[in-house]
């Protein structure tokens, strides 16, 4: 196989590393997953009660419906849990390298600030921010790059909702001096 | 031919400008998505719904089908020309469309791949324009307990078929049908596991959940992986085009069996995924010379992309008929139908003529459209690939959190998206699959309903799920379904007994 007939070649500059140690384990995370799971199903459970799971005159009550649908995901939780607990001594995946956990979280932790810069500056501010920021400093793309981008990227967005399809977004203190 | 006529008067409906170019629109809008990496059918459906919100109902679903086309067969792209499956139903396209690639018949490989797409999503959409119809005027005599026992033949059969461990399909489909029921109860207007959340009121709505579940996870879960990627840049000529389709009657069998497997596996639940897997494993069992498969051999590609997308298409005809979607992307499309004031089932053949042959009249014409489209400007999607991730997937977020807060207005919503991505990315990790809950949550109030209705019709009485042979055997065949693992064990045990008690004698 020849490798000059490839053409199209991408780099990723901040790829995880395949040898990192393992943060923690499949069977650890399916025992927590299934705790909560657990505590969801006990905790809908008891309000689907407390709002009637039997019958009346008019046939089921409200709750009767989810009332058993949350014994049975309660149920199936705990076979999960148990089935997690007996796998656990033979079998140890990893369920995400540290390599892999810092790169998750450097997605995640822009996201989750992207959504709390739209909740107070409006979703186009927050938007221009997350994307000119994700490429200057995750993807080591350089700055001008990074901002026209961001910046063309926001403006066809707002066109295309704000303007074109009248689909409004949340907007914050920027907009408003532009009398939007 | 009642069903030829009606189809003519779909295309009339469709044959306007505006319709035209909203399907261009969508086309390449989908291939878009089914090119991008952590971005797919479904995701791309999601988040391009909220577009829709303004427009007509017939005009939104041309568009939206139209994306779904496009992801298809720009999945095939990605397989072919860098090894990297874009959808999870490409990965048997890769194990010959690489090897093709790398021995410098990328184009031939992309055109068998797209004209096979094209023919098993034609067989399926002849399927549809057939079948539909005929399903849907036998369902309109369904009373609330058939519906009720439809609805648990999808259920039990996803239980009982699907792949994954059992309980963990029986977890996501609760969670689903409980989160269905969070908010107002639509029978006595009673308030049910708000815990006092005004927010919580309005519900849990699908499309966020579903934005969520496939969209940020999908991103949390591509940036775990190394983002390199090398590959070959191909540009079709017309010669190639030829060459192949003239070849393509030599392998009739193998498109017809592959369409046939797809059209199956696309009504039940066994998804494109399957059936894409069944294609190429089917085609090899059967060639002469089987050893001679993942090395370039195009029955390789042509087996699969068949498969896949007479599947992705046949999905669409429970959705049609019964109002049950056979797929995730059928299950957001179907969502997309609440939302433009459609009530899906088999009254929509009655009450929307226009919107339901408009519909079925776009999939002749999106796939001819999509396959012209395809060949024609592969080498301008195949560089779309340059475009680093990094720069990609800021803006699938923002798409993301567009898509989830336009859909009620509601920043509420934009962190209700935040948790499902993250709930989405650690049940993608174990193992819990994502279909059933998507089903469960857009199916969920129907199926209660149903089973209220009928338990107030009988007086509270089960039996009333065998009250009549038709209702009677979907009841039986759910449940069968759902025990079909220890039903097919147990029938394997008599048979394995016998085999032996054969060989002893």
């Amino acid at each position: 196989m020849s490798q000059t007939d490839l053409e199209i070649v991408v780099d990723d500059p901040t790829a995880p590393d395949d040898n990192s140690p393992s943060v923690t384990r499949t069977g650890t995370v399916e025992i927590i997953a299934c705790l909560l799971l657990l505590a969801l199903a006990a905790i809908l459970g008891y309000d689907n009660w407390r709002s009637g799971a039997s019958w009346d005159s008019t046939g089921p009550e409200p709750g009767y419906f989810p009332f058993y649908l949350s014994i049975v995901l309660g149920g199936a939780s705990l076979y999960g849990l148990s089935a997690a607990l007996l796998a656990r001594r033979t079998r140890s995946e990893t369920f995400v390298t540290r390599a892999q956990a810092r790169r998750v979280m450097a997605v995640f932790v822009p996201t989750l600030l992207f959504c709390l810069v739209t909740q107070f500056l409006g979703l186009y501010v927050a938007s221009f921010l997350l994307i000119a920021g994700f490429m200057r400093a995750i993807g080591k793309i350089a700055l001008w790059k990074s901002l026209l981008t961001a910046f063309l990227f926001t403006a066809i967005m707002f066109v295309t909702f704000d303007i074109a399809f009248d689909v409004i977004m949340p907007k914050g203190p920027l907009e408003a001096a532009f009398g939007h | 031919m009642e069903a030829f006529g009606l189809l003519l008067h779909g295309f009339a409906v469709l044959l306007t400008w505006k319709t035209l170019a909203l399907m261009m629109v969508g086309l390449v809008l989908g291939i878009f998505v089914g090119v991008l990496p952590g971005l797919g059918g479904p995701n791309g459906v999601a988040i391009l719904l909220p577009l829709t919100f303004t427009m007509d109902p017939t005009s939104a679903i041309v568009m939206l089908s139209c994306i779904y086309w496009g992801a298809l067969f720009g999945g095939a792209i990605t397989s072919i020309l860098f090894n990297i499956p874009g959808e999870a139903w490409s990965v048997a396209t890769t194990f010959d469309g690489y090897p093709m690639a790398q021995q410098g018949r990328a184009a031939e490989a992309l055109t068998a791949a797209f004209t096979s797409s094209f023919i098993g999503s034609l067989v399926a959409v002849l399927l549809i324009t057939f079948l539909a119809p005929m399903i849907s005027s036998f369902a309109l005599k369904f009373g609330p307990p058939e519906f009720f026992a439809v609805y648990l033949l999808t259920f039990c059969s996803f239980v009982g078929l699907g792949r994954e461990a059992r309980h963990k399909t029986v977890i996501s489909m609760s969670l689903g049908l409980l989160l269905a029921g969070v908010g107002m109860d639509t029978v006595s207007g009673q308030l049910r596991m708000t815990f006092g959340s005004s927010e919580l009121l309005r519900g849990i709505n699908f499309l966020v959940a579903v934005i969520g579940l496939f969209g940020i996870s999908e991103i949390l879960l591509t940036m775990e992986e190394r983002l390199a990627l090398r590959g070959h840049a191909a540009s079709i000529s017309l010669r190639v085009v030829l060459g192949v389709w003239k070849d393509l009657p030599k392998y009739w069998v193998t498109l017809l069996r592959s369409s046939f497997i797809g059209c199956w596996l696309g009504i039940t639940p066994g998804g494109a995924i399957a059936a894409s897997f069944m294609g190429y494993n089917l085609a090899k069992r059967f060639a002469k010379d089987p050893e001679t498969f993942g090395k370039g051999r195009i029955e390789g590609v042509f087996a699969p992309e068949t498969a896949a997308h007479a599947s992705g298409t046949a999905a669409l005809l429970p959705m049609l008929a019964l109002g049950i979607p056979g797929s995730g992307t059928a299950a957001i499309l179907l969502g997309g139908l609440m939302v433009w004031g459609l009530n899906p089932g088999p009254l929509l053949f009655v009450e929307h003529k226009d919107f339901v042959w408009g519909l079925i009249a776009s999939m002749y014409l999106g796939n001819v459209v999509g396959l012209v489209l395809v060949l024609t400007t592969v080498p301008i999607f195949a560089s779309i690939l340059r475009v680093p991730f990094a720069a990609v997937a800021p803006m699938i977020v923002v798409s993301c959190a567009i898509g989830a807060y336009a859909i009620q207005n509601a920043m509420f919503d934009i962190w209700l998206m935040l948790g499902f991505g993250v709930v989405g990315y650690v049940f993608k990790k174990i193992g819990i699959p994502l279909a059933p809950f998507t089903l469960a949550l857009v199916l969920g109030n129907r199926a209660e309903d149903a089973f209220r209705l009928s338990m107030i019709g009988s007086g509270g009485d089960l039996k009333v799920f065998w009250s009549n042979g038709l209702v009677g055997s979907i009841t039986t065949l759910a449940i069968v379904l759902l025990f079909w693992p220890a039903i097919d064990g147990l029938l394997g045990r008599l048979g394995w007994t016998q085999r032996t008690g054969a060989t002893a004698r």
